[in-house]
């Protein structure tokens, strides 16, 4: 693991890794949608509605998969000062942001017809909203700490990367709150091992969730990418600033 | 009295918005890594 902490080793992987990620996870996901919209069946009780699943989990699992992400490379950035964790959380955040806003945006959709109503304040949808709320505190206070010249390199900074570490206590919450509170929303419908849906909806639900995990992690890599060039190019400018401002000093 | 929904309007909604979104995503992320490492290249020869 410490290996891939090299940034021209990263490099050398993402360059390949990154259109390929994207290219099948678009692939995917637009396959599974269609499967599911087009020829998957409609269910019993919430009719043609339940196609919105196939949008709506997987974005609902990789909204709370970014803040995981953030987390872990959180934690092994305070542990092991990685630079690339650092840039790892911070890459994962807007993605992992957009993610949580589709969830709730298609969760509300879903919710008018088979509920009868765009929003409830009841656990599950809260704590969603919460964790939106969180990317976008994440978000501003990594922006304001690099603007006071905070975080080294492509790194964040001591605050920012605690930040996502406490933020993750909302994780199990969002998990949980259909368990410990009454909600609208249902239970969990796959758990370890066991499914309590039909196969007719199981199989394009996830190859979807495969297709949306492919472009999570390509998005990733190419915001790596991106944060890496833009630090590199930094540093370069900055030396040849320097450097002329020496030589114009001895002339 | 009881509402009727057309429900294939709330799919296609759900499905503009979500695809929409994550299309939009995935090819700003990969326009801004383009950019931002052709700005690295052009530093590098300068």
């Amino acid at each position: 693991m410490h290996g891939f902490a090299n940034p021209a080793r990263f490099l050398r992987i993402a360059r390949w890794a990154t259109p390929l990620c994207l290219l099948l996870g678009v692939a995917l996901a637009a396959l599974s949608m269609g499967w599911g919209v087009f020829f998957g069946p409609a269910d019993a009780l919430q009719g043609d509605t339940v196609r919105i699943v196939y949008l709506h989990v997987p974005t609902a699992w990789l909204g709370m998969g970014g803040w995981s992400t953030i987390a872990i490379a959180s934690f092994c950035e305070i542990v092991w000062r990685h630079p690339l964790a650092g840039m790892a959380a911070r890459a994962a955040a807007l993605p992992g942001a957009v993610f949580a806003a589709i969830c709730l945006i298609t969760g509300s959709i879903w919710g008018r017809p088979a509920w009868g109503t765009w929003w409830v304040w009841d656990g599950r949808l809260t704590s969603m909203l919460v964790l939106f709320f969180l990317y976008c505190g994440y978000m501003a206070l990594d922006a304001a700490a690099r603007g006071q010249g905070q975080g080294a390199g492509q790194g964040q900074s001591r605050m920012t990367a605690l930040f996502g570490l406490v933020g993750a206590v909302n994780i199990p919450v969002i998990h949980y709150s259909v368990t410990w509170w009454n909600s609208l929303h249902q239970p969990p419908s796959i758990t370890m091992g066991k499914s309590a849906m039909a196969a007719a909806f199981l199989w394009p639900l996830l190859v979807a969730v495969l297709g949306y995990s492919l472009i999570f992690g390509g998005v990733v890599l190419a915001r790596m990418r991106t944060i890496l060039a833009d630090e590199q190019a930094e540093a370069r400018l900055r030396r040849k600033a320097m450097r002329a401002s020496s030589d114009a000093e001895g002339w | 009295m009881t509402e009727s929904f057309d429900q294939w309007q709330f799919v296609i909604a759900a499905y503009a918005l979500g695809g929409g979104a994550t299309l939009a995503l995935v090819v700003w992320s990969w326009l801004a890594m383009r950019r931002a490492e052709q700005r690295r290249d052009r530093s590098r020869e300068g």
